[in-house]
C-alpha cells in the first residue's frame, strides 16, 4: 500500500474503488482466520460454559442422574433451607474472613519492599528469598505447612511453643485456629509476588521528588507519608483488589490441608461450590453458589475499575 | 583567617564522618532486620529439606533436630517407588509444554491480527477477548466438567490441555510488544514480495523474542502448578499430575512418613526453581510489569 493510497484510503472512505475494497475485504478475512483458534477456545470453553453455567443453576440435576428444570429453587434453597443456608452463610463468612489475610499482607510486604527499597549488600539474595514460596506451586508448599503444624509435639510450630513455655495446639484441627493457620500461610506465600510489584512501584518514583522535599526539610516520616504514600496509593489498589479476588478463588491450601475443615470453618465458597459439584455430584446447586461467586467477583472488578479511573484523573 | 578555615574544615571533616558512622550502623541494623526476616521466610523451606533428610524414628524425635543424625538419601529414591512419581513427571511434562506451545501460538496469531492489521470489527472483537478475563474459572467448572463428560474426555490429555490454548492476556501482552514494532519495516518487507505470514514468522517472532519468552514462562509456570482442574479431571492414578500426585500421597496410608512426603514436595517444587534461578531476571521484570500469578 502506498502513500497515495493511503491518502485515499482516508479521505473518500465511503467510495472505495472495486479492487480497494476486494483487498480490504481480503484483510478482513485474513485477520479473522488469525483470530479463530482463540476465539474456538474462548467459545467452547469460557462464553458457552458462563452461559450454561445460568442455566444449569435452573436445574436439579444430581449426576448421574438427569436433568430436571426447577427455576430459583436452588438459590432459594441455598438461603433459606434450614441446613443449607447456615453452611452457605458460613462459607460466605468464611470467604471474606480468609481475605482478612491480603491487606495485613498489604502492610508486611510494603514494610519489606520499604527495606528492600534502600541499597543493602546482596539484594538480590533477600529479593529470591522472599520470592520463592510465590512461586512454588501451593499443593507442594501445603503440604509442608501441614507438616509444620503437625498437632503433635513433634510438630515444628508445637515444639516452638514448648520451649516458650506455651501449651500446644492443634492448628488446623482446632475450628477457631484453622483459618488463621491458612491466612499466615497466604501472607508467606503471597507476600514475594506483592514485594515485586512494589519495588517496581518504588523504583518508578522519581528520585528528585524525595530530594528536592530534603533541601526543604522534610524527615524520612515525611518523606514516606507525602511521596511515597500517595504516589504508591493505585499500585496498593489494585493489589488489594487483584488480591482480594484471587483470594475468593483459593482452593488448593484449602484441600490439601482442611478439605473445609474442621465443622466447615475453612469451608469457603469456592471450596463449597467443589464439594457440592465433585463429592456430592449436585451440578444445579454448584452452578448457582458458582453464579452467586461470579456476581461477587464482578462487582469487585468493577469497584477496582472505577477506582483506577479516578486515580488517573486525580493525578 | 586561614586557622579559620582550617577548623571550621576540620570541623565539617568530623561532621561527615559521623554522619557516615551512624549511616553505617543504621544500614547494618536494616541489614539484620532484613536478614532475620528473610531466614523466617526460608524457614519451611529449611525445615522440608530437614525433614526429607531424615529417618522415620527421628521424624518423631522430640525435640526436633535441625541437622539430621544419619543422613536418609533413600527417602528420595523410596518416594519413587511409592507411588508413581515418574508417570506423574510425565503427565505434567506433556501438559505443560503442550500448553505452553500451543498458547503462545494462539495468542501471537491474535495479537498479530489485533496489532498489525484493520478489519471489520476489530474494537468488538478486542473487547470480546478482554471480556474473558472477568470470566472466572470457578464459574467455568461446573459447565466445562460436564462437556468434558459428554465428550468423554475424561481422564485424558486433551481435557487437561484444550481448555488452556487460548489466553486474553498474553494476546494483550503480544499486542502491545507487536505494535512497536515500527510500521516502515512491513512496508519495506512487502515491496520485497513478503507475505503478511512470512513477516510475523521470520520478523515479527524473532523480534519480540523476550516478551515470547516471559509469556512461555507463565505459561509453563502456570500450568505445571495448576491443581484444581487436573483433581477434578483426573481419576485414574496413570492420569494424575505432579500436584494431584503429591496430594493423594500424601493424604494416603495413615499420613505418616513424613521424610519421604518431603522429600516429593521438593522433587514437585525443584522443575520450577530450577528455571526461576535460570531466567530469574526476566521472570521478575516481566512480573513486575504484567502483574500476572498464575491461572
Amino acid at each position: 500500500m502506498n502513500l497515495s493510497m493511503l491518502k485515499a484510503d482516508k479521505t473518500v472512505k465511503q467510495q472505495l474503488t472495486p479492487s480497494a475494497k476486494k483487498r480490504k475485504n481480503k484483510e478482513t478475512f485474513e485477520a479473522y482466520l488469525y483470530l479463530l483458534p482463540s476465539l474456538i477456545i474462548f467459545a467452547v470453553f469460557t462464553f458457552f460454559p458462563a452461559l450454561f453455567s445460568m442455566v444449569v443453576s435452573t436445574f436439579r440435576w444430581n449426576l448421574p442422574g438427569k436433568a430436571m428444570f426447577i427455576g430459583l429453587e436452588n438459590y432459594i434453597y441455598l438461603f433459606t433451607d434450614a441446613i443449607e443456608a447456615p453452611i452457605f452463610w458460613k462459607s460466605l463468612g468464611n470467604t471474606f474472613y480468609f481475605a482478612v489475610g491480603v491487606p495485613i499482607n498489604l502492610i508486611i510486604s510494603l514494610v519489606l519492599a520499604l527495606l528492600l527499597n534502600r541499597k543493602i549488600r546482596g539484594v538480590g539474595i533477600f529479593r529470591t528469598a522472599f520470592f520463592l514460596p510465590t512461586i512454588t506451586s501451593t499443593a507442594a508448599i501445603s503440604v509442608v505447612w501441614l507438616w509444620l503444624f503437625h498437632p503433635a509435639q513433634y510438630g515444628l510450630f508445637n515444639s516452638i511453643l514448648i520451649s516458650l513455655g506455651i501449651p500446644i495446639q492443634s492448628w488446623l484441627r482446632d475450628p477457631l485456629l484453622a483459618m488463621p493457620c491458612l491466612i499466615a500461610m497466604g501472607i508467606w506465600s503471597g507476600m514475594g509476588y506483592n514485594i515485586i510489584i512494589f519495588l517496581a512501584g518504588l523504583q518508578s518514583i522519581p528520585s528528585t521528588y524525595y530530594e528536592a522535599a530534603k533541601i526543604d526539610g522534610a524527615n524520612t516520616f515525611s518523606l514516606f507519608r507525602f511521596i511515597t504514600w500517595p504516589l504508591l496509593g493505585p499500585t496498593m489498589f489494585y493489589v488489594l483488589t487483584v488480591g482480594i479476588i484471587n483470594s475468593l478463588k483459593a482452593f488448593t491450601e484449602i484441600d490439601v490441608m482442611t478439605q473445609g475443615g474442621p465443622l466447615n470453618a475453612t469451608n469457603t465458597t469456592a471450596y463449597y461450590l467443589y464439594q457440592n459439584a465433585f463429592q456430592f455430584f449436585q451440578m444445579g446447586k454448584a452452578s448457582a453458589i458458582a453464579v452467586l461467586l461470579f456476581l461477587l467477583m464482578l462487582l469487585l472488578t468493577w469497584i477496582q475499575f472505577r477506582f483506577v479511573d479516578r486515580s488517573v484523573h486525580y493525578e | 583567617m586561614s586557622s579559620l578555615t582550617m577548623a571550621d574544615a576540620a570541623l565539617k571533616r568530623k561532621r561527615v564522618a559521623r554522619k557516615r558512622l551512624v549511616n553505617g550502623a543504621q544500614n547494618g541494623v536494616w541489614f539484620l532486620v532484613v536478614c532475620a526476616l528473610a531466614f523466617a521466610v526460608m524457614l519451611p523451606f529449611i525445615w522440608m529439606i530437614v525433614t526429607s533428610l531424615k529417618s522415620p524414628t527421628e521424624v518423631f524425635a522430640y525435640p526436633p533436630t535441625w541437622i539430621p543424625k544419619e543422613f536418609q538419601w533413600s527417602n528420595y529414591v523410596e518416594m519413587w517407588n511409592e507411588a508413581p512419581f515418574g508417570r506423574y513427571f510425565m503427565n505434567s511434562a506433556i501438559v505443560a509444554i503442550c500448553v505452553t506451545v500451543g498458547q503462545l501460538t494462539s495468542c501471537v496469531l491474535a495479537a498479530f491480527a489485533f496489532a498489525r492489521m484493520e478489519f471489520k470489527g476489530k474494537n468488538v472483537m478486542f473487547m470480546i477477548f478482554l471480556s474473558t478475563t472477568m470470566i472466572s474459572s470457578q464459574v467455568t467448572l461446573v459447565p466445562t466438567y460436564l462437556i468434558m463428560r459428554t465428550l468423554n474426555w475424561i481422564d485424558s490429555y486433551q481435557a487437561l490441555i484444550v481448555p488452556f490454548l487460548a489466553n486474553a492476556f498474553g494476546v494483550f501482552m503480544l499486542r502491545q510488544s507487536f505494535r512497536t514494532i515500527p510500521k516502515e519495516l512491513e512496508e519495506a518487507a512487502k515491496l520485497d514480495g513478503c507475505s503478511r505470514f512470512r513477516f510475523l514468522w521470520q520478523i515479527l517472532i524473532p523480534l519480540s523474542k523476550p516478551i515470547l519468552a516471559s509469556q512461555a514462562l507463565f505459561a509453563f509456570m502456570g500450568n505445571w502448578n495448576s491443581y484444581q482442574w487436573p483433581l477434578i479431571i483426573t481419576n485414574q492414578d496413570s492420569m494424575r499430575t505432579l500436584q494431584i500426585g503429591l496430594r493423594y500421597f500424601v493424604s494416603g496410608e495413615g499420613s505418616t512418613q513424613w521424610g519421604i512426603y518431603m522429600a516429593a514436595a521438593l522433587v514437585v517444587t525443584l522443575p520450577v526453581i530450577v528455571v526461576y534461578f535460570l531466567v530469574q531476571k526476566t521472570f521478575v521484570e516481566s512480573m513486575a510489569s504484567t502483574g500476572l500469578k498464575d491461572i
